[in-house]
């Protein structure tokens, strides 16, 4: 974004990559995908690289309104020094205190999550997927709590899919019934209370229940969920999880 | 002599509407201990909602036998109560049937409640059995024991008792005129007590009046029993689902309110003109405490969203930590948030309206940290409930409170925000190595 800006340039939209996708090994493989999406589908964009900071959702869910509001008063600063309009990110944690909870601290901005902006991409025809990757295949998508309930985003996910020609199939609990992963409000970093099944298990369960062989995520929290689930239950040969920036980027035949 | 009854009636409707109103009255004043709160975002918007979701139950249905079995009681409740006026208005003037003229539209009200009632009994014995003899899991969480528990049932109970002295009324009744005894006009359709009347085939008219007038006071006397019953119970929410939907929030769920005493605190932070050292000024008024220990650090939608709650655990049933059997029950929190808001309220009324501390508070003595920590803040509590509860917000505020004041957070969040604080990132990581995956093989971005 700083050279961009020193040209005087201003990008199309700034890719908010969050800290798991700058970090998390498993993640940063979500972040290049949907780079090489948006540069196939010829969208300029920028990121911040090293000035993005966390946004503050695992501070502020875990009680630190302070630490939340410290990182937001940074965060809007760069963010509003250059000018930027329109985001978009591959994290629903990142995008719903972008959207809903920097608005009220200075930071006005128009902010996506990768599946709607990816569903935008293919629907003004900038995107096209060609290739019969995933034709046919069984795909169950887990709602991650941050996109779904949160924030009402079930259907761009889901239209995705659809466009990959394969075959969705839904979980018992879905949509706005969705059960969590077990990661959001920052239990991420955290051991989980004593009780007698962890969350990602439960989950995981539900997921294989549809005998899929890909189970989408839309959330690097989630994708890291379910994929120790999945290892747990001894069936990372069969069955893979994929973002859906992944799923596409694949199909596109970008990997 | 000839105006006992009235009377009577007059007494026991004062006595009953006065009992219920100091009650309210302590339910306003024990709400107003939380912080205010101003309604945000177009008004419209919120009458919608409360008609939709209370007025219109939309979020019943979502499990669609209970919805449908509590669709009937509700409007059962609602168009019984235009008999109830009649039997009011019946006992100041010791008339009867006193809304007899409306003729066929009268015989229809009748015979709709009629139903109506029927359906009511079949519904109570559903929701019964749901309890009793399915035992849904729901139902048996540890916070249902004692009284949640019985109080569940003495509604189900009274609600039935209610219905079958409003049938007995009427079938006495419909063999009075049978009868043609004088005082009982001709009036009404008794589509469900006609055939209970036939058990009171053999009564003479001198008994029949006696069971018409006895069902008959048993009722109105039943029905301000149960007014007042209100208050002790969960029962609230025919009342305060109301309100409660109209105050909840209309933000997007995943928004979290910014607390405003924190943004003055930041802002002063990063103001470079701010003198650091500065006293506050000596009228200043104590700093605000963050986050909530107690109920009177909640707002008052929070409070009336705890006597708002009936206790169905739509949200404990659907909560992720409840399901994978850890202690956090959402239900729990809005129980206790109520009990505790009814000591409080309580110990108001016995020293004449002046707080003193007594010891306990919200935090620890009635909600543990051990239930607020394994809270994953997935809004599948307030999605489930039908009313527009938020038990989350009070979790929220309960945490802030631990952090913000108290330090105490787990240690491995404390190592969490130790590393967002330090390096912009909740793991180690260097804020240098921010855009190293661009690098990282094939791909420049």
């Amino acid at each position: 974004m700083a050279e961009l800006a020193a040209e005087g340039k201003t990008p199309e939209v700034l890719f908010w990559v969050g800290c798991a996708g700058s970090f998390d090994d498993r993640a940063k493989k979500i972040t290049k995908a949907f780079a090489r999406l948006l540069q196939k589908a010829g969208v300029g964009f920028a990121v911040l690289g090293t000035e993005e900071s966390c946004t503050g959702d695992p501070a502020k869910r875990a009680g630190n309104e302070f630490l939340f509001q410290m990182q937001a008063a940074v965060n809007i600063q760069v963010l509003n020094g250059y000018g930027v309009r329109k985001i978009v990110t591959t994290c629903p944690h990142c995008f719903n205190t972008l959207k809903n909870e920097y608005p009220g601290l200075g930071g006005d901005y128009e902010v996506m999550h990768h599946t709607r902006f990816l569903q935008d991409l293919i629907r003004e025809g900038r995107l096209t997927l060609e290739g019969g990757t995933f034709k046919g295949k069984r795909i169950t998508y887990h709602d991650p709590c941050y996109l779904g309930r949160a924030n009402g985003i079930y259907e761009a996910p889901r239209a995705l899919i659809r466009q990959l020609d394969a075959e969705l199939v839904e979980m018992k609990r879905c949509k706005t019934r969705g059960l969590c992963c077990g990661a959001g409000g920052a239990q991420m970093f955290k051991e989980a209370e004593k009780g007698d099944k962890e969350i990602n298990i439960e989950r995981t369960e539900e997921a294989l229940d549809t005998r899929p062989e890909v189970v989408a995520a839309a959330c690097p929290f989630c994708n890291t969920m379910l994929t120790d689930g999945i290892k747990n239950k001894e069936k990372e040969q069969e069955i893979k999880v994929f973002d859906l920036a992944e799923l596409l980027a694949q199909a596109a035949d970008l990997e | 002599m000839e105006y006992l009854p009235n009377i009577l009636f007059l007494l026991a409707l004062v006595a009953g509407v006065g009992f219920f109103s100091r009650n309210i009255h302590r339910l306003i004043r024990n709400i107003r201990l939380g912080r205010e709160v101003t309604p945000e975002g177009p008004r419209s918007e919120r009458w919608k909602n409360m008609a939709r979701i209370a007025l219109g139950q939309q979020k019943m249905v979502v499990r669609p036998l209970a919805g449908i079995l509590h669709m009937i009681v509700y409007v059962g409740f609602i168009i019984i109560n235009i008999e109830v006026l009649e039997i009011i208005i019946d006992g100041l003037l010791g008339t009867h049937r006193v809304f007899a003229f409306l003729g066929p539209v009268y015989d229809f009200l009748i015979g709709s409640f009629e139903i109506l009632a029927l359906l009511v009994i079949v519904a109570v014995i559903l929701f019964w059995l749901r309890r009793n003899v399915v035992k849904l899991a729901r139902f048996w969480k540890p916070e249902m024991k004692g009284w949640p528990k019985k109080d569940a049932d003495w509604i189900l109970y009274i609600e039935f008792v209610l219905m079958c002295l409003f049938l007995t009324m009427n079938a006495a009744d419909f063999r009075l005129q049978e009868l043609g005894e004088a005082h009982y006009v001709q009036a009404g359709a008794f589509p469900v007590s006609s055939i209970l009347a036939q058990a009171f085939q053999g009564m003479s008219a001198a008994s029949l009046v006696v069971l018409e007038r006895a069902a008959w006071w048993l009722h109105i006397l039943g029905i301000l029993f149960f007014l007042n019953y209100l208050y002790y119970s969960k029962h609230l929410h025919i009342l305060l689902a109301f309100p409660n939907t109209w105050w909840a929030s209309l933000s997007p769920k995943g928004e979290m309110g910014n607390l405003e005493s924190v943004k003055r605190e930041v802002a002063l932070m990063m103001d470079p003109n701010a003198d650091p050292f500065a006293a506050p000024a000596a009228d200043a008024p104590p700093p605000e405490k963050f986050g909530a220990s107690d109920v009177m650090d909640l707002t008052r939608v929070q409070l009336l969203a705890a006597y708002t709650c009936t206790e169905c655990g739509r949200c404990t049933s659907e909560c992720p930590a409840n399901q994978t059997g850890k202690k956090l029950s959402p239900r729990k929190i809005m129980m206790d948030t109520r009990d505790r808001l009814e000591e409080v309220g309580r110990a108001l009324t016995a020293s004449g309206g002046a707080w003193e501390p007594d010891g306990k508070q919200l935090l620890d003595d009635y909600i543990t940290r051990e239930e607020l920590w394994a809270c994953t803040t997935c809004n599948a509590c307030t999605e489930a409930c039908p009313v527009s509860i938020d038990p989350l917000s009070i979790i929220l505020d309960m945490r802030r409170y631990l952090v913000m004041e108290q330090s105490a957070a787990p240690s491995e969040l404390n190592v969490m925000m130790g590393n967002v604080e330090n390096n912009g990132a909740p793991w180690p990581f260097n804020q240098m190595d921010r855009l190293n995956w661009a690098s990282e093989n094939e791909t420049s971005a």
